[in-house]
């Protein structure tokens, strides 16, 4: 805990020193460190769309942030030095509104689908959410405050299926990694998260009567240092090019 | 290592208190070291300021604290017995017994003390995981898993923890008066006997001290834990887990964890003093 704290101290001083560093102020120049906290699920796609915003910008530079959407969430409200917030659920960008750590609304940009992530070639034979109730099988989901934990919780229960997870992960690529690691035999994660992981799983589909759409709001933080640049990295998402990239990735139109 | 060099401070301070007098260090010295307490100082005021006093009872008695409470007592007193009765073993070999390769053997068998935590964790994946060297044919085989088991969290806790008990009993074994253990041969004790009755009792303030720290080192165990044993109330999400999980949901409920981890190993720390300063062995005196 003592090092969490001053982990946490520690990126609050680095935070502000590198925005001191950076020539950027609020005069609309897009230059200077634009830092995004991102839900893990966006790892590739924000990785993929700050290359393309950077290309456009080469002033400018953007530091990304990825964890789970319930801990960037806190972080933020902590006052960690985020520019620009994006969460994989309405509940944590609510978390961080109500603090009034939110300039202006937040704005979905983004959506996303869920399906079954099982190892390659599917050895346990899962064809729905009704299997993953077998007690022999070993599914991981993710903490109840983490986005994709409430989402495969809600999609469970539409269902009608009881299931004893073996771990309740910090993150959705920490659930993924366990089910493509052999680890344990199948989670509901994103569906992007199924294309991101290749040929180390498989997705099964889960019919669309409990299927649960997630959206991605973003938004700028009250607090951010770098207020132009932040406004242009959230244009950018929600521009032409972020779209076409988001949809490259399988993220659904808002 | 650590043990032994605190088993003897304690005596070596008050010499030199008794010896040298008054001696007020040079103010810079003042300045720094008042600095470097402040900074240990403060994140703990700060813990003690944010907790939220008034619901602290509640948080602390409610199930899932007191889930992680029990779980974490379970697996760091379990990790210390494992770290005790491998430890010492291993500790007399890599103190007395010479073998080639022996300062190999002993880096590797305390690497995990200085080793991330989390790098552990994917170091008994490879290990232990399902598929993992051994992990592997156990549960192709025998149909045993480790993995999100209380069994792996005791594993990750001794993984890390056992270092610190084998390099403080090593410490004590080198520091020890070898002729009453001579003597006891010579009376014709067997090895077993003298190992028991002579060496143990000698080296017992170095293995109390290797085992609290070691406990203590279990008792906060993280990185190897969430990434080796995953993260479920009640079985594998121990005290700092459940710590990192509330921070994200209930920060109330994180801080009075936080405290009662605090509390816990301030409580160690102090005690671990005065059983030195109360029960040292005579040849450390």
């Amino acid at each position: 805990m003592a090092l969490t704290f001053v982990a946490a101290v520690l990126l609050v001083a680095c935070g502000s020193d590198a925005r001191d560093a950076a020539p950027a102020g609020d005069d609309g120049a897009v230059t200077g460190t634009v830092t995004v906290f991102a839900a893990a699920s966006l790892k590739d796609v924000f990785t993929e769309i700050s290359e393309a915003f950077e290309a456009e910008h080469p002033d400018a530079h953007v530091t990304l942030s990825f964890g789970a959407s319930s801990a960037l969430a806190a972080q933020i409200v902590e006052g960690a030095p985020a520019d620009v917030f994006a969460s994989a659920d309405e509940a944590n960008m609510a978390k961080v509104v109500d603090a009034g750590g939110v300039s202006g609304s937040p704005e979905v940009f983004a959506t996303n689908s869920l399906q079954i992530l099982v190892a390659p070639g599917n050895p346990e034979g899962i064809e729905g959410l009704a299997d993953l109730a077998d007690p022999g099988l070993l599914y991981v989901t993710a903490a109840p405050a983490v986005p994709i934990g409430t989402y495969a919780a809600q999609a469970l229960e539409e269902a009608g299926v009881t299931v004893a997870p073996v771990s309740l992960e910090a993150d959705v690529k920490a659930v993924v990694t366990k089910v493509t690691s052999g680890e344990a035999d199948a989670a509901i994660v994103y569906a992007t998260d199924v294309t991101a992981a290749g040929t180390k799983g498989e997705g099964v589909a889960i019919p669309s009567a409990h299927q649960v759409v997630a959206s991605y709001p973003l938004a700028v933080t009250a607090e951010a240092g770098n207020r132009s640049a932040a406004a242009a990295w959230v244009a950018f998402v929600l521009g032409e090019q972020g779209r076409a990239i988001l949809a490259a990735h399988g993220f659904g139109a808002p | 290592m650590t043990g032994a060099t605190e088993v003897r401070s304690p005596v070596g301070a008050r010499r030199t208190r008794r010896g040298a007098g008054a001696d007020r260090p040079p103010w810079p010295v003042l300045v720094l070291a008042g600095v470097a307490t402040l900074f240990f100082a403060l994140p703990f005021l700060g813990l003690l300021w944010r907790v939220p006093w008034g619901d602290a009872w509640r948080l602390l008695t409610e199930e899932s604290s007191l889930q992680a409470l029990r779980l974490s007592l379970v697996c760091s007193l379990s990790a210390t017995v494992l770290s005790v009765v491998f430890g010492v073993p291993l500790a007399w070999v890599l103190a007395r017994a010479g073998f080639p390769g022996r300062r190999l053997v002993r880096a590797l068998c305390v690497l995990s003390m200085v080793l991330p935590p989390v790098v552990g964790g994917v170091a008994l994946f490879a290990a232990f995981g399902r598929r993992g060297v051994v992990g592997g044919p156990l549960y192709d085989w025998f149909g045993v898993r480790i993995t999100f088991t209380t069994v792996a969290v005791i594993l990750a806790e001794t993984f890390v923890a056992m270092p610190f008990l084998v390099l403080s009993v090593e410490a004590g074994l080198r520091g020890l008066d070898r002729r009453p253990e001579e003597a006891a041969r010579t009376l014709g004790a067997s090895r077993w006997y003298t190992f028991r009755r002579v060496t143990l009792p000698a080296v017992r303030p170095a293995l109390v001290a290797g085992a609290v720290l070691a406990w203590a080192r279990a008792l906060g165990e993280f990185g190897a834990t969430i990434t080796f044993a995953g993260n479920l109330p009640g079985k594998t999400q121990t005290m700092p887990l459940a710590v990192y999980l509330a921070l994200e949901s209930d920060t109330g409920q994180a801080l009075v964890l936080s405290l009662v981890l605090v509390a816990i190993s301030f409580g160690v720390l102090v005690g671990l003093r005065d059983r030195w300063l109360g029960g040292g062995p005579p040849e450390v005196r």
